[in-house]
Protein backbone atom coordinates (compact mmCIF):
# COMPACT_ATOMS: atom_id res chain seq x y z
CA UNK A 1 0.00 0.00 0.00
CA UNK A 2 1.02 3.46 -0.55
CA UNK A 3 0.98 5.96 1.75
CA UNK A 4 2.92 9.34 2.69
CA UNK A 5 3.57 9.55 6.22
CA UNK A 6 5.49 12.79 7.72
CA UNK A 7 5.70 13.78 4.55
CA UNK A 8 7.59 10.97 3.17
CA UNK A 9 6.15 8.54 0.67
CA UNK A 10 6.56 4.78 1.25
CA UNK A 11 5.19 1.62 0.62
CA UNK A 12 3.91 -0.48 3.42
CA UNK A 13 3.77 -4.22 3.78
CA UNK A 14 0.10 -5.84 3.00
CA UNK A 15 0.00 -6.88 6.93
CA UNK A 16 0.35 -3.40 7.85
CA UNK A 17 -2.69 -2.51 7.27
CA UNK A 18 -4.62 -0.57 10.55
CA UNK A 19 -3.18 2.90 12.66
CA UNK A 20 -2.12 0.23 15.55
CA UNK A 21 -0.06 -2.10 13.00
CA UNK A 22 1.20 0.79 11.75
CA UNK A 23 2.87 1.61 15.06
CA UNK A 24 3.75 -1.49 15.95
CA UNK A 25 5.63 -1.12 12.17
CA UNK A 26 7.45 1.39 13.53
CA UNK A 27 8.16 0.45 17.06
CA UNK A 28 5.62 3.15 18.49
CA UNK A 29 3.03 0.97 19.98
CA UNK A 30 4.89 1.42 23.34
CA UNK A 31 5.26 5.14 22.73
CA UNK A 32 2.47 8.28 23.90
CA UNK A 33 1.72 9.19 19.92
CA UNK A 34 -0.96 11.89 18.49
CA UNK A 35 -1.74 10.23 15.03
CA UNK A 36 -3.22 12.50 12.32
CA UNK A 37 -4.87 10.96 9.47
CA UNK A 38 -5.69 12.99 6.22
CA UNK A 39 -5.91 16.20 8.61
CA UNK A 40 -7.97 14.19 11.21
CA UNK A 41 -7.14 13.64 14.53
CA UNK A 42 -7.69 9.95 15.52
CA UNK A 43 -9.25 9.06 18.86
CA UNK A 44 -6.64 7.06 20.68
CA UNK A 45 -9.14 4.33 21.06
CA UNK A 46 -9.96 4.53 17.12
CA UNK A 47 -6.32 3.31 16.51
CA UNK A 48 -6.93 -0.48 16.02
CA UNK A 49 -9.75 -0.48 14.24
CA UNK A 50 -9.03 2.53 11.57
CA UNK A 51 -7.92 0.67 8.77
CA UNK A 52 -5.43 2.48 6.04
CA UNK A 53 -6.20 3.01 2.41
CA UNK A 54 -4.02 3.61 -0.04
CA UNK A 55 -2.95 7.15 -0.50
CA UNK A 56 -3.76 7.73 2.79
CA UNK A 57 -1.82 11.27 4.21
CA UNK A 58 -0.26 10.14 7.87
CA UNK A 59 1.46 12.53 10.41
CA UNK A 60 3.24 10.46 12.96
CA UNK A 61 3.86 12.78 16.60
CA UNK A 62 5.35 11.07 19.17
CA UNK A 63 5.99 12.58 22.96
CA UNK A 64 9.56 12.60 24.21
CA UNK A 65 10.81 13.74 27.39
CA UNK A 66 14.10 14.95 26.60
CA UNK A 67 15.47 18.69 27.32
CA UNK B 1 18.87 54.70 24.66
CA UNK B 2 21.21 52.26 22.93
CA UNK B 3 20.93 50.69 19.90
CA UNK B 4 20.36 47.17 21.40
CA UNK B 5 16.80 46.14 20.76
CA UNK B 6 17.26 48.33 17.52
CA UNK B 7 16.98 45.63 15.24
CA UNK B 8 13.92 43.97 17.17
CA UNK B 9 12.08 47.35 17.62
CA UNK B 10 12.37 47.34 13.37
CA UNK B 11 10.49 43.97 12.96
CA UNK B 12 6.76 45.38 12.87
CA UNK B 13 5.06 42.87 15.14
CA UNK B 14 7.33 43.73 18.29
CA UNK B 15 8.25 47.20 17.11
CA UNK B 16 8.77 49.64 20.10
CA UNK B 17 5.32 49.02 21.92
CA UNK B 18 6.27 44.91 21.80
CA UNK B 19 9.71 45.86 23.36
CA UNK B 20 7.97 47.63 26.17
CA UNK B 21 5.80 44.84 26.76
CA UNK B 22 8.68 42.40 26.84
CA UNK B 23 10.48 45.24 29.32
CA UNK B 24 7.51 44.40 31.86
CA UNK B 25 7.26 40.64 31.83
CA UNK B 26 8.64 37.81 34.29
CA UNK B 27 9.45 34.70 32.49
CA UNK B 28 10.14 31.45 34.63
CA UNK B 29 12.42 28.55 33.27
CA UNK B 30 12.04 25.28 34.65
CA UNK B 31 15.23 23.17 33.67
CA UNK B 32 18.78 24.82 32.64
CA UNK B 33 19.93 22.34 30.64
CA UNK B 34 20.19 22.15 26.88
CA UNK B 35 16.26 23.64 25.88
CA UNK B 36 17.04 25.86 29.06
CA UNK B 37 19.92 27.60 28.52
CA UNK B 38 18.95 28.49 24.54
CA UNK B 39 15.80 29.90 25.71
CA UNK B 40 17.59 31.84 28.53
CA UNK B 41 19.45 33.35 26.25
CA UNK B 42 17.08 34.35 23.51
CA UNK B 43 15.01 36.29 26.06
CA UNK B 44 17.77 37.62 27.93
CA UNK B 45 19.24 38.84 24.61
CA UNK B 46 15.62 39.93 23.69
CA UNK B 47 15.00 42.01 27.01
CA UNK B 48 12.74 40.02 29.08
CA UNK B 49 12.04 42.15 32.34
CA UNK B 50 12.78 39.31 34.62
CA UNK B 51 13.80 35.55 34.47
CA UNK B 52 14.10 33.18 37.17
CA UNK B 53 15.26 29.92 35.97
CA UNK B 54 15.36 26.72 38.11
CA UNK B 55 17.46 24.09 38.30
CA UNK B 56 18.05 20.77 40.49
CA UNK B 57 21.87 19.98 38.80
CA UNK B 58 25.23 21.07 38.12
CA UNK B 59 27.44 21.43 35.13
CA UNK B 60 29.11 18.27 33.80
CA UNK B 61 30.84 17.46 31.17
CA UNK B 62 28.56 15.61 28.89
CA UNK B 63 26.55 19.02 29.63
CA UNK B 64 28.81 21.28 27.09
CA UNK B 65 28.27 19.89 23.62
CA UNK B 66 25.20 21.62 23.78
CA UNK B 67 23.74 23.20 26.80
CA UNK B 68 25.42 26.59 25.53
CA UNK B 69 25.95 29.15 28.53
CA UNK B 70 28.09 26.40 30.17
CA UNK B 71 31.75 26.23 29.83
CA UNK B 72 34.67 24.31 30.84
CA UNK B 73 35.38 26.09 34.11
CA UNK B 74 31.45 25.22 35.48
CA UNK B 75 32.34 21.83 34.24
CA UNK B 76 35.27 21.64 36.76
CA UNK B 77 34.02 23.46 39.42
CA UNK B 78 30.97 21.61 39.52
CA UNK B 79 28.52 24.64 39.05
CA UNK B 80 25.04 24.52 39.95
CA UNK B 81 23.79 25.05 36.84
CA UNK B 82 21.24 27.45 37.94
CA UNK B 83 24.06 29.32 39.04
CA UNK B 84 26.84 29.19 36.16
CA UNK B 85 23.60 29.80 33.85
CA UNK B 86 22.66 33.03 36.00
CA UNK B 87 26.21 34.42 35.67
CA UNK B 88 26.69 33.81 31.80
CA UNK B 89 23.12 35.86 31.58
CA UNK B 90 24.22 38.43 33.44
CA UNK B 91 27.17 38.96 31.36
CA UNK B 92 25.09 39.08 28.58
CA UNK B 93 22.34 41.65 29.17
CA UNK B 94 22.73 43.19 33.15
CA UNK B 95 19.36 44.99 32.17
CA UNK B 96 17.68 42.05 33.04
CA UNK B 97 16.81 40.72 36.17
CA UNK B 98 17.73 37.11 36.61
CA UNK B 99 16.76 35.01 39.35
CA UNK B 100 19.36 31.81 40.12
CA UNK B 101 17.19 29.12 41.59
CA UNK B 102 18.97 25.93 42.83
CA UNK B 103 15.92 23.82 43.51
CA UNK B 104 14.45 20.24 42.20
CA UNK B 105 11.63 21.85 41.36
CA UNK B 106 8.23 19.74 43.15
CA UNK B 107 4.44 21.20 44.08
CA UNK B 108 5.56 23.33 46.85
CA UNK B 109 8.50 24.87 44.66
CA UNK B 110 5.95 25.05 41.93
CA UNK B 111 3.82 27.48 43.83
CA UNK B 112 6.11 29.87 45.05
CA UNK B 113 7.91 30.04 41.75
CA UNK B 114 5.27 30.94 39.94
CA UNK B 115 4.31 33.90 42.07
CA UNK B 116 4.27 36.63 39.16
CA UNK B 117 4.96 35.13 36.79
CA UNK B 118 3.61 35.54 33.26
CA UNK B 119 5.01 32.42 31.16
CA UNK B 120 6.37 29.30 32.04
CA UNK B 121 8.97 27.51 29.48
CA UNK B 122 9.73 23.52 29.84
CA UNK B 123 13.00 22.42 29.87
CA UNK B 124 12.97 19.63 32.09
CA UNK B 125 13.81 16.43 31.33
CA UNK B 126 10.92 13.73 32.61
CA UNK B 127 7.17 14.31 32.01
CA UNK B 128 6.71 14.10 36.07
CA UNK B 129 7.72 17.59 36.52
CA UNK B 130 5.70 18.85 32.70
CA UNK B 131 2.73 17.35 34.48
CA UNK B 132 3.28 19.54 37.39
CA UNK B 133 3.79 22.37 35.09
CA UNK B 134 1.13 21.56 33.31
CA UNK B 135 -1.40 21.66 36.71
CA UNK B 136 0.20 24.89 37.84
CA UNK B 137 -0.73 26.56 34.28
CA UNK B 138 -4.07 25.75 34.10
CA UNK B 139 -4.46 26.77 37.62
CA UNK B 140 -3.15 29.90 37.96
CA UNK B 141 -3.95 30.71 34.01
CA UNK B 142 -0.45 30.92 33.07
CA UNK B 143 0.27 29.60 29.59
CA UNK B 144 3.40 27.60 28.78
CA UNK B 145 5.69 26.27 26.20
CA UNK B 146 6.46 22.28 26.02
CA UNK B 147 9.74 21.70 24.63
CA UNK B 148 10.90 17.87 23.75
CA UNK B 149 13.88 16.56 22.29
CA UNK B 150 16.06 13.30 21.49
CA UNK B 151 18.70 12.46 18.90
CA UNK B 152 17.53 14.82 16.05
CA UNK B 153 14.15 14.71 16.59
CA UNK B 154 12.09 17.20 18.64
CA UNK B 155 8.16 18.66 19.22
CA UNK B 156 6.77 21.92 20.48
CA UNK B 157 3.78 22.87 21.61
CA UNK B 158 1.86 25.95 22.98
CA UNK B 159 -0.25 25.60 26.21
CA UNK B 160 -2.83 28.31 26.66
CA UNK B 161 -5.22 27.86 29.38
CA UNK B 162 -8.78 28.44 28.46
CA UNK B 163 -7.87 28.23 24.81
CA UNK B 164 -5.94 25.09 23.75
CA UNK B 165 -5.77 21.60 25.18
CA UNK B 166 -3.90 20.82 28.03
CA UNK B 167 -0.83 17.94 28.14
CA UNK B 168 -3.10 15.90 30.09
CA UNK B 169 -5.43 15.84 27.36
CA UNK B 170 -2.54 15.35 24.78
CA UNK B 171 -1.18 12.62 26.51
CA UNK B 172 -3.46 9.55 28.17
CA UNK B 173 -0.38 7.91 30.08
CA UNK B 174 3.21 7.96 30.75
CA UNK B 175 5.70 7.06 28.14
CA UNK B 176 7.02 3.96 29.39
CA UNK B 177 10.97 4.03 29.76
CA UNK B 178 10.72 6.35 26.65
CA UNK B 179 14.04 6.88 25.00
CA UNK B 180 16.34 9.56 26.72
CA UNK B 181 19.17 11.78 25.61
CA UNK B 182 21.36 9.83 28.04
CA UNK B 183 20.54 6.49 26.17
CA UNK B 184 19.77 7.65 22.84
CA UNK B 185 22.23 11.07 22.67
CA UNK B 186 20.95 14.02 20.88
CA UNK B 187 22.52 16.67 18.65
CA UNK B 188 22.52 20.48 19.09
CA UNK B 189 20.90 21.47 15.83
CA UNK B 190 17.40 19.18 17.23
CA UNK B 191 17.91 21.50 20.83
CA UNK B 192 18.20 24.87 18.81
CA UNK B 193 15.81 23.68 16.45
CA UNK B 194 13.01 23.18 19.52
CA UNK B 195 14.63 25.83 21.13
CA UNK B 196 13.57 28.35 18.07
CA UNK B 197 9.71 27.38 18.27
CA UNK B 198 10.12 27.82 22.13
CA UNK B 199 11.26 31.63 22.27
CA UNK B 200 9.38 32.37 19.32
CA UNK B 201 6.31 31.53 21.02
CA UNK B 202 7.40 33.10 24.10
CA UNK B 203 8.20 36.11 22.89
CA UNK B 204 4.88 36.53 20.99
CA UNK B 205 3.25 35.84 24.47
CA UNK B 206 5.44 38.16 25.66
CA UNK B 207 4.77 41.62 23.59
CA UNK B 208 1.15 40.38 23.48
CA UNK B 209 1.05 39.21 19.48
CA UNK B 210 -1.30 36.37 20.95
CA UNK B 211 -3.02 36.01 17.49
CA UNK B 212 0.61 35.50 15.82
CA UNK B 213 0.79 32.34 17.96
CA UNK B 214 1.28 28.72 15.62
CA UNK B 215 -1.43 26.79 17.31
CA UNK B 216 -0.45 23.50 16.44
CA UNK B 217 1.88 20.97 17.61
CA UNK B 218 5.21 21.08 15.76
CA UNK B 219 7.25 18.22 15.40
CA UNK B 220 10.41 17.58 13.60
CA UNK B 221 13.39 15.70 12.67
CA UNK B 222 16.46 17.57 11.44
CA UNK B 223 18.39 14.20 10.43
CA UNK B 224 15.53 12.32 8.49
CA UNK B 225 14.50 15.88 6.96
CA UNK B 226 10.89 15.51 8.57
CA UNK B 227 8.78 18.21 9.52
CA UNK B 228 4.67 18.26 10.70
CA UNK B 229 1.90 20.59 12.34
CA UNK B 230 -0.39 19.29 13.48
CA UNK B 231 -3.82 20.86 14.83
CA UNK B 232 -4.78 18.99 17.98
CA UNK B 233 -7.79 21.48 19.31
CA UNK B 234 -9.97 18.72 18.88
CA UNK B 235 -8.21 16.34 22.12
CA UNK B 236 -9.22 19.48 24.19
CA UNK B 237 -11.32 16.86 26.83
CA UNK B 238 -14.19 18.62 28.16
CA UNK B 239 -13.84 16.23 31.18
CA UNK B 240 -10.42 16.36 31.91
CA UNK B 241 -8.76 16.28 35.28
CA UNK B 242 -6.43 19.19 34.75
CA UNK B 243 -8.69 21.89 32.38
CA UNK B 244 -12.15 20.14 32.29
CA UNK B 245 -15.16 21.95 33.97
CA UNK B 246 -14.57 20.51 36.88
CA UNK B 247 -10.53 20.63 37.61
CA UNK B 248 -8.72 18.76 40.66
CA UNK B 249 -5.17 19.19 39.59
CA UNK B 250 -4.02 15.95 40.09
CA UNK B 251 -0.73 16.39 40.16
CA UNK B 252 -0.74 18.90 42.51
CA UNK B 253 -2.03 16.48 45.08
CA UNK B 254 1.23 15.77 47.48
CA UNK B 255 0.04 11.93 47.18
CA UNK B 256 1.31 11.78 43.65
CA UNK B 257 4.94 13.42 44.85
CA UNK B 258 7.90 11.15 44.30
CA UNK B 259 10.88 11.27 47.04
CA UNK B 260 13.69 9.08 45.05
CA UNK B 261 13.97 9.16 41.12
CA UNK B 262 16.47 7.83 38.86
CA UNK B 263 17.19 10.86 36.30
CA UNK B 264 17.16 10.76 32.85
CA UNK B 265 19.19 7.23 32.68
CA UNK B 266 22.16 8.01 33.87
CA UNK B 267 23.04 5.70 36.43
CA UNK B 268 22.30 8.75 38.82
CA UNK B 269 19.45 8.47 41.99
CA UNK B 270 18.02 11.73 43.66
CA UNK B 271 17.14 12.04 46.86
CA UNK B 272 14.66 14.34 48.30
CA UNK B 273 14.07 14.17 51.99
CA UNK B 274 10.32 14.81 52.55
CA UNK B 275 11.12 18.01 54.59
CA UNK B 276 13.85 19.99 52.56
CA UNK B 277 16.31 22.00 54.59
CA UNK B 278 19.55 23.46 54.19
CA UNK B 279 22.39 21.39 55.03
CA UNK B 280 25.25 22.70 56.96
CA UNK B 281 27.67 22.17 54.42
CA UNK B 282 30.80 23.05 56.21
CA UNK B 283 30.06 20.60 59.22
CA UNK B 284 29.16 18.29 57.06
CA UNK B 285 32.43 18.22 55.39
CA UNK B 286 34.33 18.16 58.69
CA UNK B 287 32.51 15.40 59.70
CA UNK B 288 33.07 13.48 56.32
CA UNK B 289 36.91 14.54 56.44
CA UNK B 290 37.48 13.05 59.90
CA UNK B 291 35.92 9.54 58.79
CA UNK B 292 39.12 9.62 56.26
CA UNK B 293 37.08 11.21 53.20
CA UNK B 294 38.09 12.57 50.39
CA UNK B 295 35.47 15.62 50.14
CA UNK B 296 35.34 18.06 47.09
CA UNK B 297 33.13 21.24 47.64
CA UNK B 298 31.86 24.61 46.51
CA UNK B 299 29.57 27.22 48.17
CA UNK B 300 26.38 25.25 46.81
CA UNK B 301 27.66 21.63 47.02
CA UNK B 302 29.95 19.18 47.93
CA UNK B 303 30.47 15.84 46.75
CA UNK B 304 32.75 12.74 47.78
CA UNK B 305 33.43 9.54 46.25
CA UNK B 306 32.67 5.89 48.04
CA UNK B 307 33.94 2.45 46.12
CA UNK B 308 31.87 3.35 42.88
CA UNK B 309 29.69 5.86 43.74
CA UNK B 310 30.03 9.39 43.93
CA UNK B 311 27.43 11.51 46.21
CA UNK B 312 26.73 14.63 46.08
CA UNK B 313 24.87 16.59 48.40
CA UNK B 314 23.43 19.86 47.62
CA UNK B 315 22.87 22.80 50.76
CA UNK B 316 19.12 22.43 50.41
CA UNK B 317 19.11 18.59 51.43
CA UNK B 318 18.91 17.34 47.76
CA UNK B 319 21.30 14.32 47.54
CA UNK B 320 22.33 13.13 44.17
CA UNK B 321 24.41 9.99 43.89
CA UNK B 322 25.96 8.85 40.99
CA UNK B 323 27.00 5.46 39.50
CA UNK B 324 24.55 3.41 41.51
CA UNK B 325 22.42 0.91 39.45
CA UNK B 326 19.04 0.73 41.56
CA UNK B 327 17.48 3.37 44.25
CA UNK B 328 17.61 0.72 47.26
CA UNK B 329 21.89 1.44 46.91
CA UNK B 330 21.63 4.90 46.88
CA UNK B 331 19.08 4.77 50.01
CA UNK B 332 21.71 2.72 51.94
CA UNK B 333 24.54 4.76 51.21
CA UNK B 334 22.37 8.07 51.99
CA UNK B 335 22.10 6.30 55.32
CA UNK B 336 25.33 5.59 56.00
CA UNK B 337 26.54 8.55 55.86
CA UNK B 338 24.16 11.33 55.75
CA UNK B 339 21.49 9.76 58.47
ZN1 LIG C 1 -6.76 18.98 29.76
Amino acid sequence: MNVVINGDAMVLPETVNSVSRLLEHFNLEQKVVIVELNQHILDKSMHAETILTDGDRIEIVHFVGGG
Amino acid sequence: MNERYSRQMLFPPIGKEGQKKLREKHALIVGAGALGAANAETLTRAGVGKLTIADRDYVEWSNLQRQQLYCEGDAVRKTPKAIAAANRLKAINSEVEVIARIMDVGIQEIEELIEGVDLIIDSTDNFDIRFLVNDISQKHRIPWIYGGCVGSYGLSYTFLPGVSPCLNCLMDKLPLGGTTCDTAGVIQPAIQMVAAHQSAEALKILAEDFESLRGTLVSFDVWKNHFSSVNVSSLKNPHCLTCGANPVYPFLDYRNQTKTALLCGRDTVQIRPSALQDVDVAYLEKSLVSQGINVESNPYLLSFKINQARVVVFKDGRVLVHGVRDILQAKNLYHRFLG
